[in-house]
């Protein structure tokens, strides 16, 4: 699937719930469900340190795709990850750095991406767009 | 009398809503709200007689000249410091700080010694950084106990003929915790050592006399008593004003200017180069008057009431654990829930209309000594109520539910 067809996807899904609960509540399952990253890149040298929150985030070229794992102390912006792996992941680098975030004030999550949360979102798109741009001259 | 109601009709931030619900703003102690009383100042002041100050002959500037000055001497008068130009109007405590950070730079030797807190914010522990990378001298740490209390024996144990100046907070904004800066004064001055104290959290509840305390330098900002932002101030007892150096170079801080030479303005001119913030120096003046209206000793009393309340009720609940439990506190309650990171439970309490402050609050040694990644700070002031600090907890025990 492109960048554009699971960000549609992902509003879809969204537009189901009733209120901010339920949103809440499905990130605070998706940040609870899976481990994000292994343990041998959870390192120093991947960490991004917000003022609130700390993420993690390793990237690897496959067959011309990037694959991105990632991880946070916190549930909310971890879960906010996932949703932004499943956009970013398995993707070319080339389509990562034509694509946006705009789908994230469509679910309703946009004050997570605000620079004052300082929850080290920010800088991890900027990071994945980062990976795309190198690993983008490595394929070319 | 204290009249809460009548006290909650001067905010009119207190009725607005976030997020579909009513605020309940408990950020306090990062910035306090404004009361109707200062708004007015400000826009008086643009609407009436707004002009540059000190130079001008025509009527707005000797108005607006007369009511800085006024201002001036109200905060000479609520810190009762000795002279009106002992006290320096900046842009707020951070700049205070580095006026005196940067005035020691020709003065400090190399081996010298400075001791700050392991309870500092940020901005009172980088400049002396600073300073010491400048300078050579040497930076020296007073430890905290578990609960949050400076460990006074060890603090008399580093002072020495080495020690030239001591910087310690007179209320913790992490902790709420309020130093014995009186014996920290005394000690360090028994040795000869200048010492500076941050008001920046002890402001809006204690109200320091300068004189009494003997300090060398007290430093505030306007926006934690009521006052706007962009504003605050550096008292210095004269004769260490009078040593130091000009910070900024400029207008307004010149007696002469030649090519050749030019010299300083007295105090406190030589310390404000360029236009200063008029309308918000003239609000901050306002501002204490407003607070000095309700009476601190007041206040004082009634937000000893909310920490008493919010502490009981927070220690209800299973798995807090509150960080700062000296005897001597201001209104401010930091805490965790079990492993809950601060940030999760700051953005549900967001999205039912608690304002709260999470993270390290500019004060990451605290966090790293209590080995978190910071907490959630609920911080109070005169013009909350209890029934607000019910709603934050009824919050709370909903963001648990969801995050647990």
């Amino acid at each position: 699937m492109s960048i554009q067809e699971i960000q549609d996807e992902i509003i879809e899904e969204f537009a189901m719930f009733e209120d901010w609960m339920q949103r809440y509540e499905y990130m605070i399952d998706l940040g609870k469900s899976l481990p994000l990253i292994a343990a041998e890149f959870k390192t120093d040298d991947n960490i991004i340190k917000g003022c609130q929150s700390k993420v993690w985030v390793h990237a690897e070229l496959k067959d011309n795709e990037l694959e991105f794992t990632a991880d946070s102390d916190a549930i909310i912006t971890k879960g906010i990850i996932a949703i932004l792996i499943r956009v970013f992941s398995n993707q070319h680098p080339k389509d990562i750095l034509a694509s946006d975030t705009s789908f994230i004030d469509q679910i309703g999550l946009k004050e997570h991406l605000s620079p004052t949360r300082a929850n080290g979102l920010v800088s991890m798109i900027k990071q994945i767009k980062m990976y795309a741009i190198a690993f983008q001259t490595q394929l070319s | 009398m204290f009249d809460l109601n009548n006290i909650r009709k001067d905010f009119p931030i207190l009725e607005r809503t976030v997020n579909g619900q009513p605020l309940v703003y408990f950020d306090n102690a990062a910035t306090s709200q404004t009361p109707n009383q200062v708004i007015d100042v400000i826009a008086d002041y643009y609407r009436n007689y707004n002009s540059n100050i000190h130079r001008g002959v025509h009527t707005l500037s000797q108005e607006a000249t007369d009511a800085y000055e006024g201002a001036r001497k109200t905060v000479q008068n609520h810190f009762n410091a000795a002279h009106p130009h002992e006290i320096i109007m900046t842009s707020g405590t951070t700049h205070s700080i580095n006026i005196i950070a940067s005035g020691y730079t020709q003065i400090l030797r190399e081996g010298d010694e400075l001791i700050i807190s392991a309870m500092e914010h940020h901005s009172n522990i980088v400049p002396w950084q600073m300073l010491c990378e400048r300078t050579g001298a040497v930076l020296k740490v007073i430890p905290m106990s578990q609960t949050g209390v400076l460990e006074m024996d060890v603090y008399k144990t580093l002072l020495s003929e080495k020690t030239k100046l001591v910087f310690v907070n007179h209320v913790s904004n992490a902790l709420g915790t309020v130093n014995p800066i009186d014996e920290i004064i005394k000690e360090a001055h028994a040795i000869g050592a200048k010492v500076l104290i941050d008001g920046a959290q002890a402001a809006p509840h204690i109200k320091a006399d300068v004189q009494a305390l003997d300090v060398d330098f007290y430093v505030t900002s306007a926006h934690k008593l009521c006052g706007p932002t962009g504003v605050g101030m550096l008292y210095g007892k004269e004769s260490l004003l009078n040593m130091l150096p000009p910070y900024q170079g400029g207008g307004e801080m010149i007696a002469e200017v030649r090519f050749e030479k030019t010299t300083y303005a007295d105090l406190p001119h030589k310390f404000e180069a360029g236009t200063p913030n008029i309308a918000g120096g003239i609000a901050f003046g306002a501002a204490l008057d407003y607070m000095n209206g309700i009476g601190f000793d007041t206040i004082a009393a009634y937000e000893q009431e909310l920490l008493d309340y919010a502490t009981e009720q927070l220690k209800a609940i299973d798995g807090v654990r509150i960080y700062g439990e000296a005897p001597q506190k201001t209104a401010v309650v930091s805490f965790n829930v079990n492993e809950i990171h601060p940030y999760d439970i700051g953005s549900i309490l967001d999205k039912l209309g608690i304002a709260v402050r999470t993270g390290h609050h500019c004060a990451q040694p605290i966090m790293d000594f209590y080995k978190i990644p910071g907490t959630v700070r609920a911080s109070f002031s005169f013009y909350n109520t209890k029934e607000e600090i019910d709603m934050m907890i009824k919050a709370l025990k909903r963001a648990i539910q969801m995050l647990e």
